[in-house]
This record gives structure tokens, sequence and C-alpha cells, in this order.
């Protein structure tokens, strides 16, 4: 090996131990961490009152992305229950957490539809809605997937079940897994407020 | 809060078979806000000797389907399955992340409260079907993760 080559890995070593003893700790969380993963740059939607949505409206919050369907009988309102506790366990902080549910199911999830149920979990909850293309457009950008599926003379959506999380300053941050506990979000989202700056 | 729901079991058959033997634990049905057409319906399920849930009916539906949910590398997957096992003397349960009855096409709103009826199809080995029909309450649509009573049961 030429030694101007072994110099070099001596280099990098160097480098990052003293980059591993300089830097604060990285903060560690319970859910995937995403940091450097740029999902959904650019988001801009309608929520259920017409007005038009970006991430930049949320910033100094923590704000966590679910893409779902209303006739969904099992995870979707799971996740939108979970995300209640969550602000539940943060109490004070509650006001820095901004839950936003995105439908895969534009066709049958009106406007109407979708401001009734967030109402039905919580009132600060802001569901999202574009039409079909934008709609594919937006979930590739975060790497989601869904799919009309047909029974019997309807359907229903296989979806990406995942929960993204943002910083307070627009960052996407964290992926929740859907059987994650409500303690553990909760404590990632403090971590997140206390870290973030 | 543990409720306790005896089924009434109507037969189909004018003699009733000795194994005639199924019994519904809290059913529930998820409620619905205006215009929202499907929900689900939850129970935990006990037959006395194998059998299958082969259909379900409700007057508060067009169709109503047995479903299975499964995720897939945290993808979410409904299907609708022909036939839920219903092994002697085990606790099959119907909850959320698992099975449920899927209730598609509603005629109205279930709003909290509502008691929707149900009717479940149930056919023992010999063939021979036998009807349960139960009432299920409406609980409301944040009701909130369920905890685990009973060993989940995976179908074969
Ligand atoms: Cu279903």
């Amino acid at each position: 090996m030429p030694s101007s080559f072994r110099g070099l890995i001596l280099l990098a070593l160097l480098a990052f131990m003293l980059a591993a003893c300089s830097a604060p700790e990285a903060p560690r969380f319970n859910a995937a961490n995403m940091t450097g993963v740029e999902y959904g740059k650019d988001l801009r939607m309608q929520d259920a009152d017409g007005k038009e949505r970006t991430l930049a409206d949320f910033r100094g919050k923590v704000v966590m992305i679910f893409f779902g369907f209303t006739q969904c009988p099992d995870v979707c309102p799971t996740a939108l229950s979970r995300a209640v506790a969550v602000r539940g366990m943060l109490g004070e902080d509650a006001k820095k957490m901004q839950m936003v549910f995105i439908t895969v199911d534009p066709e049958r999830d009106t406007p109407e539809v979708l401001r009734a149920y967030m109402l039905a979990f919580d009132p600060d909850f802001v569901a999202l809605h574009a039409p079909l293309a934008r709609t594919a457009e937006i979930a590739k950008s975060f790497n989601v997937f869904y799919q009309k599926v047909p029974t019997g003379d309807s359907y229903t959506m296989d979806h990406t079940a995942t929960s993204f999380v943002f910083d307070p300053t627009g960052r996407l941050r964290l992926a929740v897994p859907h059987n994650m506990p409500p303690e553990l979000i909760a404590a990632d989202i403090k971590t997140l407020l206390a870290t973030t700056r | 809060m543990h409720r306790f729901v005896t089924a009434t079991v109507l037969s189909l058959a004018m003699s009733l078979p000795a194994w005639a033997q199924v019994s519904i634990d809290d059913p529930w049905v998820r409620a619905t806000v205006p215009q929202q057409r499907a929900t689900g319906a939850f129970m935990q399920i006990r037959s006395a000797v194998d059998a299958r849930l082969v259909e379900a009916r409700s007057p508060a539906a067009a169709v109503v389907e047995i479903h299975e949910m499964k995720m897939e590398n945290d993808v979410m997957k409904m299907r609708a399955v022909p036939a839920l096992d219903l092994p002697a003397g085990q606790t099959v349960e119907l909850k959320p992340g698992g099975y449920h009855v899927m209730l598609i096409d509603l005629k109205a709103q279930v709003k909290e409260g509502d008691v929707v009826p149900l009717t479940l199809v149930v056919e023992g080995k010999d063939g021979k079907r036998e009807e349960i029909a139960l009432d299920a309450p409406a609980r409301p649509l944040n009701q909130p993760m369920q905890h685990q009573h009973g060993k989940p049961h995976k179908m074969h």
C-alpha cells in the first residue's frame, strides 16, 4: 500500500475521532433518524378550508405527517389517536406539535369529510388534500407508497403507515413506524424541541 | 372495562346441533363522521368446536366483508378473506391491527353510542351453518389503541 494512501486513512481516522469528541453528543431517538434526508421539499396542498399550506406555515413547531384515508377502519384512526395521546403527553409543549394528515384518497376524502374527521380527533389537526396527480407527486416525494385495491364494488387503499416528523426549522428528522407507542414518540419530540435551534 | 355479551344463536336448521356453541365477546364498531362510507367492527369470537367464520351481514351497510389487515414494510394492506378459522376453544380476536368485519357503503353515519346489528355466519366442519345475531355498540372514532387481552391468533 502506498504510504501516501495510508497517511490519508490515518488522517481521516484522526478527523473522525476529533469530530466525535468535539461535537456535542448527537441526540438519540426512538424513531428512525432521517436527518439529512430531504422528503417533501415541495409540499404544497390545500387544507379542509381551502387554504394553501406548506411546511413553512408550521415553523417553530414539530410537524408530524401521516398519509392515510378516512374510509380506513384501522391504522389511520389508530395513528391519529396516537397523535392525540402524544399531544397529551407533551403537556405545555403540545402547542409546539402540529399533526398533519395527508389523504391518499382525495376522490372520497372531500374537504367536508376531512374537516369532520380531524374534528373527531383534535381540532388542531390539519388535513391536506390535492388532486390525484399532485397527491401522487407528493407521496413520491416522501417515498410513500399507496395504491387502490378493489374490494366488492368499492375499493380500499394500501398505504405506507409511517409518520414523518419535521423539526421546528422544517427539516425532516424522523420516520416513526406505525406500531411505536406514543410515549416513545413524545420523548423524541421533546428531544427535538430541546435540541433544535 | 370488560363487557361480556352473549350472542343470540339462531340456528338455520330446526335441530340445533350440540356443537352450536359460539360466543362473542366485546363487540364494537368504530363510529364515523358524516359522509364516511366505511368502517370496521371488532370483537372476540370463541367457538367450542373447530369452525370458520364464513360470512357477516349488517342492515347498516350494503356490503360486509371479513378483512385481514397486514403490515408489510410498514405498508398497511387490507384484504377480504374468504373465511376466518375459529379453532376449538380458542379466542379469535378481531381487533385493530388484525382482522375486522368491514362495513362498506354505510347507509347512515354511525354515531357514538349507536348500536349496529350484525349477523355472523359460522360453518362447522360438517358444513352446517349457524347464524349468530349480535349488537355492536359504536365507540368513538378516536378510540385509542387497545391493550391486548389474550394472545394474538394466527390463521393457517
Ligand atoms: Cu377493512
